[in-house]
């Protein structure tokens, strides 16, 4: 209480503070803008440096390469609104094309196969939810232990073998409508999807209210277990269907994929302005975020710098989208 | 009166924000004396503590010690000059042993710069054996020890830095009788040794057994300092409680009539061993205030209604028909809202908007397909703004940049939106302005007047004599005594809280 800078009443200078302060916070609100012009900049930058990359062919490369993680971060974000974390989402994606594939070598129709799989992607990571809220486990550690079972348990019904899939749930991954990759478009409908649900309905805001404040969400009647039970099963669900997308490209299920995805998911997340204390973040920043982490990806290859200076850039710019952020929030 | 002055406690005063905590205060501590300092809650107590232990730096006026002018510059400057805190919630390291929480940051070493556990267990035994304490091993760890054995390693480690003034903020709040003799025969082989004593209670007949000197403070302001041999219990209650209040505001007193069915009934609710067989009728439009001393027990009365906690034993029977209260989404369903005690802890989100806090618990009721009606939202938002007169630049502003008052009209409007058959309101005026406050009373008495039935915590017993029809005062736990307002003023409440200790402790 000695210090914290709390703003002492001054009557006279509260109304022209009031002013200041609601225009400084709208800038803040917009945290979404700021992800928006770092990546136009990035994207004028990279587009100067190589004739290639506003090519539409490459556009679409770009957009199908961050296609999956787009995907997952929506799921992802929402976890982390609720002050929860997900380590789990590449093992479960590996896990989920594994049970495509077998449901799709049974000789289910296409649309068996999906709707199957997503409710399966659903239950398992229902699973994390319980353990998060009933058994009362720190989401990280049940999480991490998730992604060990997940991995573990594809690897178990493969043998670690690939297994090569004959039915046309490999649209998912390798089809296209127009000239348009179907993992674009999927990425678009649940990115717009999410949204809408963040931002209109009940759940969406319950899943903020429970981040701002668990105790005061409880107290006002929502049920704080069912809410974040809910989005470890919406998580659950995107995994099952990036994993369809995933080994539907290979039309090959590897045991294997998606190692190493929960950190790119998280570092979307991040970078498009959601903050791991909860309550706070938005699906169209998220998405912006994947944007980012994709151009940069793609901007490498095109210019030709080596695979490894990638990862170190992803990094960069995780830690420096967050220092930013965690700067300007200071000052405010 | 004192013949070597410790401490001298000149003209301090102290403010935060919206509130002047500690006003020119001013009295003196002398060698090897026990000097119970008094008041009721929001007295200044804590403040006054926090200052002489060097964690607050008074606003004006000096500390001497041995008579020379001292300023502290933070706690461990306020330890190396001999002043030592022994806080309520007790800040030992719980894994740790006994001798490693005495010497914590100054642990013994032997030659070979390995930290000297022979050494360290002799002069901790010492230590405690100086205290008349026995049954403490020095290589116990602390989290097996008893609250009581707790604080005898504070008190020891308090020594050990050659602590001349101890203070100790409420020592006997959670210890049995029996426990309290033991810390009351260690405060004698203190005095014995010097060490002076401030002691900071509510407990009349405990202060009255140990203290040398009782001093009072009330809303801040030094009042009086008695020898206690001179003075009684009564006179010191009185002291306590003489505060002017406003009586502008006035709500006549609702009688219950008898043929009156209550809204709600509550019959021998017992919860952990904060509840213990509570029993109470709330009717229709009534004001009924639960008072008491903090940690009395009353909020968490109101939190097994509420069902934030499940009752162990009880009924609880809402509107003639008997409920759980297994969750706050069962309890708000049928019609119950709660205000809680610190709004930002437990009410506010407070990076969401003024809206989003307003509507949050009657979403259900504008939501189509799980949808939210957006523009009637925004109605309802809007409308309770104005009626309550929440000061905000706007709906969409975010809760958090709103002033302690308006932050809590916006919990009310929160559950009028509901309208609620039953009401609870804890501390509602906490940490709110005058003005704001004044305000808050017109909104619950015109509920109240609607026919909603308020039980109204508060430690403020003039918003309890203002506001309630009925009284029920808390002590330890149970309800001690119920009173119409009528009856009531502030003496016989203070002393219902207050008398009666050895009851519950004896068990």
């Amino acid at each position: 209480m000695t210090s914290n800078g709390l703003p002492k009443p001054a009557k006279d200078a509260a109304a022209k503070d009031a002013g200041v302060r609601n225009a400084l916070l709208k800038m803040v609100k917009q945290k979404e803008f700021s992800v928006f012009v770092a990546l136009v900049l990035l994207c004028t930058v990279v587009s100067l440096l190589s004739p290639y990359f506003l090519g539409v062919q490459n556009i679409f490369n770009v957009l199908r390469q961050f296609s999956v993680i787009g995907i997952l971060a929506v799921g992802q974000a929402l976890i982390i609104i609720t002050s929860g974390i997900d380590l789990s989402v590449g093992s479960v994606l590996g896990l989920m094309g594994v049970v495509a594939a077998l449901l799709a070598g049974l000789g289910l129709p296409p649309a068996a196969v999906f709707v199957l799989t997503i409710l399966l992607g659903a239950m398992v990571a229902s699973i994390n939810g319980l353990l998060v809220t009933k058994a009362r486990i720190n989401p990280f550690i049940v999480t991490l232990g998730m992604m060990s079972i997940a991995r573990g348990a594809s690897l178990l019904i493969t043998g670690g073998m690939p297994i090569s899939i004959e039915n046309d749930i490999t649209f998912l991954g390798s089809g296209y409508i127009g000239v348009v990759p179907v993992p674009v478009i999927i990425m678009f409908i649940v990115a717009i999807a999410g949204h809408v649900f963040s931002t209109k309905t009940l759940a969406g805001r319950n899943i903020y209210a429970v981040g701002n404040n668990e105790r005061a969400a409880k107290l006002s009647g929502i049920r704080v277990d069912k809410v974040k039970v809910m989005v470890f099963m919406i998580m659950g669900a995107l995994c099952a269907l990036s994993g369809m997308i995933v080994s539907g490209t290979l039309k090959t299920a590897e045991p294997s994929a998606g190692a190493g995805y929960e950190m790119d998911v998280i570092a979307a997340v991040v970078i498009g302005g959601t903050s791991l204390a909860g309550g706070e973040g938005s699906i169209v920043g998220v998405i912006l975020g994947a944007a980012i982490m994709g151009v940069l990806r793609n901007s490498f290859v095109l210019l030709g710098v080596s695979a490894y200076w990638q990862i170190v850039a992803i990094g960069v710019v995780t830690i420096g989208a967050v220092a930013l952020d965690s700067l300007k929030n200071k000052r405010d | 009166m004192i013949e070597y002055v410790l401490l001298k406690i000149d003209g301090i005063s102290k403010s935060f924000p919206g509130v002047k905590a500690l006003d020119h205060v001013a009295f003196e501590v002398g060698k090897g004396e026990v000097h119970a300092v008094v008041g009721e809650n929001g007295a200044g107590k804590s403040t006054l503590m926090n200052i002489l232990s060097g964690v607050y730096a008074p606003d004006t006026g000096i500390l001497c010690l041995d008579e020379k002018e001292i300023h502290f510059k933070d706690p461990r400057h306020a330890q190396e000059n001999g002043i030592a805190m022994i806080h309520q919630e007790l800040s030992l390291a719980n894994h740790l042993s006994v001798m490693e929480n005495i010497f914590l940051g100054r642990l013994k070493r032997n030659k070979l710069g390995l930290v000297d556990y022979k050494q360290m267990y002799k002069m901790c035994r010492n230590e405690l054996e100086c205290l008349g304490v026995n049954d403490i091993e020095p290589d116990m760890l602390i989290k097996d020890l008893s609250v009581s054995q707790m604080q005898m390693v504070e008190i020891a480690k308090a020594l050990s830095l050659n602590a001349r003034l101890i203070i100790m903020d409420e020592p006997t709040s959670s210890i049995t009788k029996k426990e309290t003799e033991m810390l009351f025969a260690a405060i004698r082989s203190l005095k014995q040794r010097g060490v002076s004593i401030l002691y900071i209670s509510h407990r009349m007949e405990e202060i009255f057994e140990i203290a040398d000197n009782i001093t009072v403070l009330r809303d801040g302001t030094y009042i009086k300092t008695l020898k206690s041999i001179d003075t009684t219990p009564k006179e010191i209650v009185s002291l306590m409680v003489g505060r002017e209040f406003n009586r502008a505001f006035n709500r006549e007193v609702r009688k219950v009539r008898e043929d009156e069915k209550p809204v709600l009934e509550v019959k021998g609710l017992s919860y952990g061993k904060k509840v213990k067989d509570v029993s109470f009728k709330l009717y229709p439009g009534e004001i009924l205030a639960l008072t008491g001393l903090v940690g009395a027990g009353r909020s968490e009365v109101v939190q097994t209604l509420f069902g934030v906690t499940r009752k162990d034993k009880g009924q609880i029977i809402f509107n003639g028909k008997e409920i759980e209260a297994r969750t706050p989404t069962e309890t708000i369903g049928l019609g119950m809202g709660l205000v809680p005690e610190g709004r930002k802890t437990q009410g506010l989100f407070l990076k969401m908007k003024v809206r989003d806090n307003i509507t949050i618990t009657n979403l259900p009721q504008i939501c189509s397909m799980q949808f939210i009606r957006k523009t009637e939202e925004i109605k309802k938002a809007e409308d309770y703004v104005a009626r309550l007169r929440i000061k905000t630049p706007g709906i969409e502003q975010q809760v958090q940049y709103l002033s302690g008052g308006n932050q809590q009209k916006t919990i009310i409007a929160r559950w009028l939106l509901n309208s609620p058959k039953v009401l609870f309101l804890d501390e509602p005026t906490h940490g709110v302005d005058v003005g704001a406050k004044s305000e808050i009373y017109e909104i619950i008495n015109s509920l109240a007047n609607e026919g909603v039935g308020i039980v109204l915590i508060s430690s403020e017993l003039p918003e309890v004599l203002t506001l309630a029809d009925r009284i029920l005062v808390m002590q330890n736990g149970r309800i001690a005594g119920e009173l119409s307002r009528e009856n009531a003023n502030q003496e016989i409440i203070m002393e219902y809280a207050t008398n009666q200790m050895n009851k519950g402790m004896e068990q």
